[in-house]
Order: C-alpha cells, then sequence, then structure tokens
C-alpha cells in the first residue's frame, strides 16, 4: 500500500503539470478523488489495456466527470496511453484528451461531464452483467454535489429494487462544491440513511487512505443481497497542503507558479513520508 | 379497417427476433401497455426492464446496457422521452454512441385530448439536432415492421416515433424498403410505390407537385395525390420515413422535377420535416416549398383525427393547398 499511497502523489503531480499546461482543470476534486481511483485501478478492477474488449471485465464510469484529469492520469499510469502526451495535448486543441471523459480514448467506456448520469449507466450495466451471468463488477464515482441531481435518486431506486450486488457506488465526499459547502448550498444530511432507505449497503470510510478505501471495496464484494454505496470521506485538494486543501475556491483554480512550487514540493514530501512510513 | 398500430408493429418484430437473439432488451417507463409490449414482457422477462415513471433513468439504464453489448430498445411516451430524458439521449446515447433504439411512443397529438403536456410537436426538432442521432417516423405497420427488422442490424443510436392509433395500410405486404431511403409513391398510386434508389425519375416525368410527408401524414399525402390525379395534377409523394438522416437524393430529384413542394407533418412548424426540406430544396434546387404542420401555438385538443381536420393536415386540406398554389 505504500507504494501506492506513494503513486497517488506521483499522479497528483501529473494532474498540476497538465492543469499548467492547459491553464484549466478541475484539480481540487483531482486530489480529492485520486486514492479512490488508484485504489479501483491498481488493486480492485479487472481492468488493463489487454482486456480492454473482454466481456467480463469490470466497468467503471467516472460521473464526476469534471475529475478527467486524475482519471486520464490513472488510465495513462495503467498503460492505456502515454503519459507525456497526455501532458502534452491535454484540452489542446483538437485533442481527444478533451476536458471530460471520452470514450474515443481506449479505457473509457462512457462520456460523462454533465452529473447525474454516472449511476444509472451504471445501473444498466450491472442489469446487463447478471442477465448474462458475468461475473463482473460495475463501479461510479460521484461527486457529493452532484447527489442534488434528481437522476441519481432514480439510480439508486433502480439498485436497490433489482438489489444489484454488482454494483459499486463510490461518493467522493469532500464537502465542497462550486459555490461553497455542501451542506449550505443543497444539504445531504443523514446520506448514509438515506442511501441506505433505498436498500443500499453502505460504508464510510477515509478515502484519502488506500488501505481503508481497499478493506471496503473487498467488503463490498462478499454482499450479495444488495449494491452497495461507499461514502469515501475526502479532502479537497488533498496532498496540495495547507495552502489548497478543504478550501473551495481550488474547485477549478489554476496555481500560479509560486503556488505550484508550493504544492509540487508538498506532494513530494508527502510522497516521500509514505514510502518511508 | 387496420386496427394494428404501429407500435404493436414492433413488438411484433422483437417477439419473433428475441427468439434467436438474447440480446434484445426492452427497457420501458410503466408503459408497456401503452407501448404494445406487455407480450414481450410475458414471454421474454428476462430481457425486459421495468424502471418504473423516470424516463431519465430508463435512457441511461438502456444505455448501460447497450454498452455491455445489449439491443436495447427503449419505449416510453414521445412527448416524455424526447423532452424529460433529452440529456440522456444526448449524452449516454449518442454522444457515447450506444446501441440504443429509442421508441417514442404515442407521438405526436395521438393523446389529442391531454393537452401539450402529452402532445410531442417538438420531437423532430429535438432529437434531429442532436449529432449522431438518426430520427424516424415510420408511416404504415408494413413500413415500421422492415423499419424494425432494418435497426436490428445496425448498433447505432436511433430514435423512432410512432402514434397511438392504427393507421391505414399504406402498403400492403410487399412494402417497398431501404433504410434511408424515402419511398417514392407515383400520383398516390401505391401499387407504383418504389424505394427511391429504384426509383426511375426520367420515367416519372414532370410533375407539377411533390409531397412530402413523414408518419401519420403520409396516408393524407398519398389520398391527396390521388384527389389530385383526379383533376388532372400530376403528382410525386415521397414517404420520408427517414427525416434523419434526409433522402436528400430523391428530395431533390421529385423536387428538381416539380413546380411546388409541400410537406406535411405532425409536428411544430419548426426544426422539423418542413424545415429539412425547405433547406435542402433551397440550397439545391430552389422551388417554392409550403409546410403544413401544426401551429405554434398549444394545440387545440380533442381526438387527433379531428385536430387534424381542423388545421387542414388531411388529404382535402393538402390538395387545397397545392391547388392553390399552382
Amino acid at each position: 500500500m505504500r507504494e501506492l499511497t506513494a503513486k497517488s502523489f506521483e499522479l497528483r503531480q501529473i494532474v498540476l503539470d497538465m492543469i499548467m499546461q492547459s491553464g484549466g482543470g478541475h484539480i481540487g476534486g483531482d486530489f480529492s478523488v485520486m486514492d479512490i481511483l488508484v485504489t479501483l485501478y491498481f488493486k480492485q478492477m479487472n481492468i488493463s489495456p489487454e482486456n480492454r474488449d473482454d466481456p467480463d471485465r469490470d466497468m467503471f464510469v467516472l460521473s464526476k466527470g469534471h475529475s478527467v484529469e486524475a482519471y486520464y492520469a490513472v488510465l495513462a499510469a495503467k498503460g492505456f496511453f502515454d503519459t507525456e502526451k497526455l501532458v502534452r495535448e491535454f484540452s489542446a486543441f483538437g485533442s481527444k484528451f478533451i476536458g471530460h471523459p471520452n470514450n474515443k480514448l481506449p479505457g473509457i467506456e462512457m462520456n460523462s461531464g454533465s452529473l447525474g448520469h454516472g449511476l444509472p449507466v451504471c445501473v444498466g450495466m450491472a442489469l446487463a452483467g447478471r442477465m448474462d451471468k458475468r461475473g463482473n463488477r460495475v463501479y461510479t464515482v460521484m461527486g457529493d454535489g452532484e447527489l442534488a441531481e434528481g437522476s441519481v435518486w432514480e439510480g439508486f431506486m433502480a439498485a436497490g429494487h433489482y438489489r444489484l450486488s454488482n454494483l459499486c457506488a463510490v461518493i467522493d465526499r469532500n464537502r465542497l462544491q462550486i459555490s461553497g459547502g455542501t451542506e449550505e448550498v443543497m444539504s445531504h444530511e443523514n446520506l448514509a440513511d438515506r442511501i441506505r432507505s433505498f436498500n443500499w449497503n453502505v460504508i464510510n470510510v477515509n478515502g484519502n487512505s488506500i488501505e481503508e478505501l481497499n478493506k471496503a471495496f473487498e467488503e463490498a464484494r462478499l454482499e450479495k443481497q444488495k449494491p452497495t454505496c461507499i461514502i469515501a470521506g475526502t479532502i479537497k485538494g488533498f496532498g496540495g497542503g495547507e495552502i489548497m486543501e478543504n478550501k473551495a475556491v481550488w474547485h477549478h483554480k489554476v496555481p500560479s507558479q509560486e503556488e505550484y512550487e508550493t504544492i509540487r514540493a508538498e506532494l513530494n514530501r508527502r510522497r516521500e513520508a509514505a514510502l518511508h512510513e | 379497417m387496420n386496427k394494428i398500430p404501429n407500435r404493436k408493429a414492433i413488438c411484433n418484430v422483437l417477439l419473433e427476433r428475441a427468439q434467436t437473439d438474447r440480446d434484445i432488451v426492452v427497457l420501458c417507463s410503466d408503459s408497456r401497455g401503452s407501448a404494445s409490449m406487455a407480450p414481450f414482457f410475458e414471454r421474454f422477462p428476462d430481457q425486459s426492464v421495468e424502471v418504473g415513471i423516470a424516463e431519465q433513468n430508463l435512457v441511461s439504464l438502456s444505455a448501460g446496457m447497450a454498452k455491455c453489448g445489449k439491443k436495447a430498445f427503449c419505449f416510453s411516451p414521445a412527448s416524455f422521452l424526447s423532452t424529460r430524458s433529452y440529456e440522456q439521449a444526448k449524452v449516454d446515447v449518442a454522444y457515447s454512441n450506444t446501441n440504443v433504439k429509442l421508441v417514442g411512443i404515442s407521438g405526436g397529438i395521438s393523446y389529442g385530448e391531454l393537452g401539450m403536456s402529452h402532445h410531442s410537436a417538438q420531437d423532430i426538432a429535438a432529437m434531429s439536432s442532436i449529432p449522431n442521432m438518426r430520427v424516424y417516423l415510420p408511416s404504415d405497420r408494413f413500413q415500421t415492421a422492415c423499419l424494425t427488422e432494418a435497426l436490428l442490424q445496425d448498433q447505432k443510436p436511433a430514435y423512432i416515433r410512432v402514434g397511438r392509433n392504427p393507421v391505414e395500410n399504406i402498403y400492403q405486404e410487399y412494402c417497398p424498403f431501404e433504410i434511408d431511403q424515402a419511398s417514392v409513391i407515383p400520383n398516390g398510386d401505391v401499387q407504383k410505390a418504389v424505394s427511391s434508389g429504384k426509383a426511375n425519375w426520367q420515367a416519372l416525368g414532370e410533375n407539377d407537385v411533390a409531397i412530402v410527408a413523414c408518419g401519420e401524414m403520409t396516408g393524407p399525402a398519398v389520398s391527396a395525390a390521388a384527389l389530385l390525379w383526379e383533376k388532372g395534377i400530376p403528382s410525386v409523394v415521397l414517404d420520408m420515413y427517414c427525416v434523419k438522416p434526409l433522402d436528400k437524393k430523391a428530395l431533390i430529384q421529385a423536387a428538381g422535377h416539380a413546380k411546388l413542394v409541400i410537406t406535411v407533418e405532425e409536428h411544430s412548424p419548426f426544426g422539423g420535416l418542413g424545415a429539412a426540406v425547405s433547406q435542402a430544396v433551397a440550397s439545391e434546387c430552389p422551388k417554392k416549398v409550403i409546410n403544413l404542420a401544426l401551429p405554434d401555438t398549444p394545440v387545440i385538443t380533442g381526438k387527433s383525427q379531428a385536430v387534424f381536420d381542423y388545421y387542414g393536415l388531411n388529404s382535402v386540406g393538402i390538395a387545397k393547398t397545392a391547388m392553390e398554389n399552382l
């Protein structure tokens, strides 16, 4: 796990470079969601460039599509495409590395960007998997601000109704959205209870701990009657240090050169610390 | 008097094909009765999905299933499917390029008495402006069956609108059909109907009027052409069930050999068949084009035939428009 934690900080550095190079991106959510993606892609999901067309592969949809920089960085690390090319071409004119997931790129199943689509799409994938008696699993990652979309709850309802235990939804619960705190914008009080009441298994974890996340995903595999929702408590901007963490302004702020150096140094420090823990 | 609505024709084809094709799935939003899909749900429960009254979910689930290799046929009233779940159609179906066939049932003013909430006079405009979304409005049950068979053969998104009520047969057991080719019907004589690729335009000669229609308006267009022929006015009807991609080749031939073009559709005057035809004719072979459509106002309520008659969307109205403008 130490190596993976170190990798998560390395990948945040790639994200930082992508955003500096292109002059845009959603860095706060990229940094909060990174550990979830690293755990899924390096510990949990049966997906790789070699089996990307295998009907038995695990399926993934990034519902919070604006965290695309983190997603691209993880896919590149997984070998789906070249990291240098990614950093060079991200958001460039005519590039395939556009500012939301694009399924013309290898490894990406569905286009996303508009919020509230990932969970219902994954309900369809999970139903199809069960219909064909495949043993694969289906994962989606949503933001917490996204939960205000009504379509998310249509998805929760259908997955609970159909008892899709092959489906696992993760909420990147960083408690911040573009206008401020999620609880001020539209509160999600008793979130776990709300989701449980839709016939879901709910697990709360520290979403910036790969170890805890991995345990939660393992626990979800044991649930055979219901879909599982992992509420991953995260810190927006995690890894960026004091100037960045838990600050709504970093939803899509591009760092100044000075901030870049500070964030980069902090990511390096944490990477080293993880390796020598 | 035909009693089989076009929606039933779709169900019949799917019932037959699903016996050997386990990848065909049907999804409904508490709409299996209105969609005539109850027999499919009974016969193939393992290939049927009920999502409840949740059209957004309906379309996203269909897209997810299609991504996993299913041939998803997704049924909901056209009024809801084309607006309530518009973004799901745009993003999850068209943009992600999933093999979902969106079937808008009870389209146009099928629910004439129920008011604007249940009318879909905007669905052609909405759906055809989405890149990678095809739009089909088949005319009668025979053509609907041919279209369904054809759509089972491809992997691309499409929107199909059918009405609630049975419409009179236009074609018989032999229906001229090629995907994305209009049917060419000289002087309203359906015995001579051919797919546009097989039409002999030289032999068809010069006509006074080209009438371009789709969906439930094709029947009245054919009858209008027969009325015109009785009065010595030659015409050609294009059954343009493929509103997108529009059969431009046939349109240019038909318009090029006519003095006047009339379009007829059960849709708003904006962004529908009339708009597409006018755009193509204006740029390729300028001719006078008259668009017959529903008005840009909440449509008067009543049985759909009474509403059509009120707005002149019937054979007499079409023939009269032709005669007044020649």
